[in-house]
C-alpha cells in the first residue's frame, strides 16, 4: 500500500466520523431534553377592542296561544289543521254540546209560557181597573144621595167598601202582572247564560296565527285547559338566547345583534336584544334572553338553532394581548416575557376580552414588551427557549 | 508504533463502515422500540401534567375517569369548592370517539373543559384559546387538522380555532378541547333515531301517559333529554398543603373517590398501560439479545475473515496482547459507529411514527454502555480464535 492512499484513506475516515459526530451533536441540540424550546414572539400592542356576547337559542314565539275548553268536555268537530292562517275570532273548533241545545228550547218555550201569563195577568189588571172605576163612580153617586138623606148611611158604606175592594183589586192585579213580568226576564237571563255556555263550546281565535298544532280529533274527550288547538302569531318570532353567566357582562337590551339560524349559517340575519330576563338559570348557569329580529326571514321555524353574537360598544384604545399568551401559574395570569435574559413571569390584569382571541390587559404589561404568545411545550423560568416565526402546525 | 487495528481498518474500510452502519442500523431499531416504550409512558404523564390537577375527584369505587368510566353530577364540583384547602375544581369529561371532518375521520379524545380551570389546554401552538360559549374546538396537532376547519363531533359542527402539542389521551390518541357544555351534550346525547325511539316508547308506557293528565307524557320527555352528568372534577389544592389532607374529607365526607397525582400515575402506568407496556419490554428484551448476538458473530467473522494475516503477524512474532488488543480496538470501533449511526437514524424516524417516540439521553447514554460492554464481550470469542490460530496456517493454507 502506498503511502499516499494511506493517508487519503485515513484523511477520509477521519471526515467520515467528523461528519457523524457533527450530525450526532446537532441531533442531540435540536431534539430532546437538550434542545431548546421554540417559541413565538408577539410584542404588546395598543388597540381598542371590539367585545362581542356569544349564545345560543332556539326560535320561539313572543305570542302562542293554548286552546282549549274550560271544562271538560268531547271534542266534536275541529274547523282547522296545522299550518292554516288564522283571523281573530274565527271558529277552530267545537266541543260536543251534550244537552244544551236541548235546554235551550226548553227555556224559550218556558219564556213564551211567561209571555202569555203576563198577557192574562195585564188583562186581569184591566179588568180591576173597571171594576175600580165603577165602584169609584158610585161611591160618588151615593156620597150626594146619602148627603141629601135619599139613602142610609149603611148603603153608603156598602159602596165605599165596594170602592176600597175594587182599587186592592187593582193594586193585586198589578202586582201579579210585575211578577209575570219578573218570571220572564229570569227566563230571559237563564237563556242568555245558556247560550252563553252553548257559545263558551265553540273554541274562537283569540287573535290572528298560524295553527301550529292540533291535540285532539273528534270524539276525544279533553279536560278542563288542556289544549284542542295552538296558535301561534308568526310576526312575534324571537331568539330564546341563553348566554353563559361568565360571559354575559354587558349585556343589555337594545344591543345590536346578529343571528345565525342552523339552516343557514353562512347568511346571519340583523336583530337586536329585546328583553334580558331579570332571572338567570341556576342550574345551567346561563342568563337569558331574548333577541328580535329585524325582518322576519322566511320560512323560518320555530325550535331551530340560532348562534347570537351580541356586539358590545368598542372600548378605548388599551395594550391587548393574545389570549394563547395568557398563562397561570400558582394561581396568578400573566404572561411570559421573552427579552435578552431569557423568561420572566409578568401577572397581570386583565380587562374585556374579544371573541377574536385578544384580550385587554389593565396593568402589568408596557407597549412592546415581548410576550410569548405561542410555546412547544409548557414553560417554566428556567426553559431554555429559541425564538421563531411560527411553529409547525402539523407534526408533534 | 503503528496502530495495527487502523491499518487494518485502513486495508478494507469498506467493509468496516459498511459493518457500522448496518450494525447501527440494527442499533437504532432498539433505541426507537426503547422510545416507544418511553412514549407510551410519557403519554400518560403528558396526561395527567397536562390536565394541572392535584386531585382527580371521580364517582365512588371506581378508579376513573381515564382507566375505568365514572360520572358524577355536575354540581358535585360546587360542595367540592367550598372544602377546606381547594384552590380549584372544574368538571371535565373525555370520551374517546372518531371525530369527523369532512370525508375522513380521527381517533380522538374529546375533552370538554371550563376555560381558565384545570383540565383547558395550557399552551398553543397557533391560533386562540376558545372564546365562544358554544361550537369552538382547540384540538392537538397531531389530529392534523388546522385552524378555521370544521369539525363535526355527533351532530354539531365545531370551528378548529387554536392548535396545542403533546396532548394525548393515556393511549396516544390526540385530544379536542371543545367547551364543558358542548362535550356533555356530545358525550350523552343519543343519535336521533334513539331519540324517537325512546320518545315512541316512554308514549307507549301507560304510567307515563294517562289520559286526563296532560303535560305529563312531554315533562317526562324532557327530562330525559337532558344530561347533567360530567367524568370527574379536577382539583387544585391551595399552595403548602398536601393532596391527600384535602383527598382525605372527600373520599369520607363526600362519598367520592379522589386520587393524588401519585395515585394517578400509579393507576395509568401499572394498571392501564401495563400490559402493552410489558409487551413493548419483552419485545425490547428480544431485540436487545438478538442485537448483541448479531454484533458477536459480525465481529466474529470479521475476525475469522483474515486469519491468515493474523497467521502471518503471528509467524513474524507479533505478541499476543498486541493482536487481542487489535481486534477489541476494532470491536469497540464498530461499536462506536453503530452507536452513532443508530441515534441519529432513530432521532430521524423517530417523528415519523404515529404516535409518541420518547428518545431519552439517559436511554442513550445506558445504550452506549450497552454496546461497548456487547463489543467487548464479543470480542473475546473473536481473540480466543485469533489466539488459537497455528502461525504455520499462514504458509500451510
Amino acid at each position: 500500500m502506498k503511502p499516499n492512499a494511506t493517508f487519503k484513506r485515513s484523511l477520509g475516515l477521519g471526515l467520515l466520523a467528523v461528519l457523524l459526530l457533527a450530525v450526532l451533536t446537532f441531533v442531540m441540540l435540536r431534539s430532546g431534553p437538550l434542545a431548546a424550546t421554540r417559541v413565538t414572539v408577539q410584542p404588546a400592542q395598543r388597540a381598542s377592542l371590539a367585545p362581542a356576547l356569544f349564545g345560543i337559542g332556539t326560535v320561539q314565539a313572543r305570542r302562542a296561544y293554548f286552546i282549549g275548553p274550560t271544562a271538560a268536555a268531547r271534542v266534536l268537530r275541529v274547523m282547522v289543521d296545522v299550518g292554516d292562517t288564522v283571523q281573530a275570532g274565527q271558529l277552530l273548533a267545537e266541543m260536543d254540546p251534550v244537552d244544551l241545545d236541548e235546554r235551550l228550547a226548553a227555556l224559550d218555550a218556558a219564556l213564551a209560557r211567561a209571555g202569555s201569563t203576563a198577557a192574562a195577568a195585564e188583562a186581569q189588571r184591566q179588568d180591576a181597573l173597571a171594576r175600580k172605576e165603577l165602584a169609584q163612580m158610585n161611591a160618588r153617586r151615593d156620597a150626594d144621595l146619602a148627603s141629601r138623606n135619599f139613602i142610609s148611611a149603611g148603603a153608603l158604606e156598602a159602596r165605599l167598601q165596594e170602592q176600597t175592594s175594587a182599587e186592592a183589586a187593582v193594586a193585586a192585579a198589578a202586582a201579579n202582572l210585575a211578577a209575570t213580568r219578573q218570571d220572564r226576564d229570569r227566563l230571559a237571563a237563564e237563556r242568555d247564560g245558556l247560550r252563553r255556555q252553548r257559545d263558551n263550546l265553540r273554541l274562537l281565535a283569540p287573535a290572528a296565527g298560524v295553527v301550529t298544532q292540533r291535540d285532539a280529533e273528534p270524539g276525544s274527550t279533553v279536560v278542563a285547559g288542556q289544549a284542542v288547538v295552538q296558535l301561534v302569531d308568526p310576526a312575534s318570532l324571537w331568539v330564546n338566547v341563553r348566554f353563559d353567566q361568565g360571559r354575559s357582562a354587558g349585556l343589555a337590551a337594545g344591543l345590536r345583534a346578529e343571528i345565525a339560524l342552523r339552516s343557514n349559517p353562512a347568511q346571519p340575519l340583523p336583530g337586536r336584544v329585546a328583553r334580558v330576563e331579570a332571572v338567570s338559570d341556576s342550574v345551567t348557569e346561563e342568563r337569558l334572553a331574548q333577541v328580535a329580529f329585524d325582518r322576519l326571514p322566511a320560512g323560518v321555524s320555530m325550535g331551530e338553532l340560532a348562534e347570537v353574537t351580541v356586539s358590545l360598544p368598542a372600548t378605548a384604545e388599551s395594550l391587548v394581548v393574545s389570549n394563547a399568551s395568557l398563562q397561570r401559574r400558582a394561581g396568578q395570569v400573566g404572561v411570559w416575557l421573552a427579552d435578552g435574559e431569557g423568561l420572566r413571569f409578568a401577572p397581570v390584569r386583565v380587562g374585556l376580552a374579544g371573541l377574536d382571541g385578544r384580550v385587554q390587559v389593565l396593568d402589568g404589561l408596557q407597549p412592546g414588551d415581548p410576550v410569548v404568545e405561542y410555546s412547544e411545550k409548557e414553560l417554566g423560568p428556567d426553559s431554555r427557549v429559541s425564538v421563531v416565526s411560527s411553529l409547525p402546525g402539523r407534526r408533534p | 508504533m503503528i496502530s495495527l487495528a487502523g491499518r487494518d481498518i485502513l486495508h478494507s474500510w469498506s467493509k468496516f463502515v459498511l459493518t457500522g452502519v448496518g450494525l447501527g442500523l440494527l442499533i437504532g431499531v432498539t433505541l426507537t422500540m426503547t422510545g416507544v416504550y418511553r412514549g407510551m409512558v410519557d403519554d400518560a404523564r403528558m396526561l395527567l401534567a397536562n390536565s394541572r390537577a392535584d386531585l382527580w375527584v371521580v364517582q365512588q369505587d371506581t378508579q376513573g375517569p381515564y382507566a375505568e368510566s365514572s360520572s358524577l353530577r355536575d354540581d358535585t364540583v360546587r360542595s367540592i369548592l367550598g372544602l377546606p384547602g381547594v384552590a380549584q375544581a372544574a368538571n371535565v369529561t373525555y370520551f374517546t370517539m372518531q371525530v369527523r371532518s369532512g370525508a375522513r375521520d380521527v381517533r380522538a379524545m374529546v375533552v370538554g373543559f371550563e376555560p381558565g380551570q384545570p383540565g383547558a389546554p395550557g399552551f398553543l401552538v397557533a391560533g386562540r384559546h376558545v372564546t365562544r360559549s358554544h361550537y369552538e374546538a382547540v384540538a392537538d396537532v397531531a389530529t392534523g387538522f388546522s385552524l378555521g376547519e370544521r369539525i363535526r363531533i355527533r351532530r354539531h359542527d365545531y370551528t378548529v380555532v387554536g392548535l396545542t402539542r403533546r396532548m394525548v389521551s393515556s393511549g396516544g390518541d390526540p385530544m379536542v378541547f371543545i367547551p364543558l357544555k358542548d362535550a356533555q351534550e356530545a358525550q350523552f346525547l343519543k343519535d336521533n333515531d334513539a331519540i324517537l325511539n325512546e320518545r315512541e316508547r316512554t308514549a307507549a308506557n301507560p304510567v307515563f301517559n294517562r289520559p286526563g293528565v296532560p303535560g305529563l307524557l312531554e315533562a317526562v320527555q324532557a327530562s330525559q333529554a337532558s344530561s347533567r352528568s360530567v367524568n370527574a372534577v379536577l382539583v387544585q389544592v391551595q399552595p403548602g398543603l398536601s393532596a391527600e389532607a384535602v383527598a382525605e374529607p372527600i373520599r369520607r365526607w363526600k362519598h367520592l373517590e379522589a386520587y393524588t397525582r401519585e395515585q394517578m400515575e400509579e393507576i395509568l402506568v401499572a394498571k392501564l398501560i401495563a400490559t402493552s407496556a410489558r409487551q413493548i419490554a419483552m419485545f425490547l428484551v428480544i431485540l436487545a439479545v438478538v442485537s448483541a448476538a448479531i454484533v458477536a458473530f459480525i465481529i466474529y467473522t470479521m475476525t475469522l475473515g483474515k486469519i491468515r494475516e493474523i497467521a502471518v503477524l503471528k509467524l513474524i512474532g507479533t505478541r499476543n496482547r498486541t493482536i487481542a488488543g487489535m481486534i477489541l480496538q476494532q470491536a469497540l470501533g464498530l461499536g462506536l459507529i453503530g452507536f452513532v449511526v443508530g441515534k441519529i437514524s432513530a432521532t430521524f424516524w423517530a417523528p415519523l411514527f404515529p404516535k409518541y417516540v420518547l428518545l431519552e439521553t439517559g436511554d442513550a447514554v445506558r445504550g452506549l454502555v450497552a454496546v461497548m460492554l456487547i463489543c467487548a464481550l464479543a470480542s473475546t470469542l473473536a481473540i480466543r480464535a485469533a489466539l488459537q490460530v497455528d502461525p504455520a496456517a499462514a504458509i500451510g493454507g
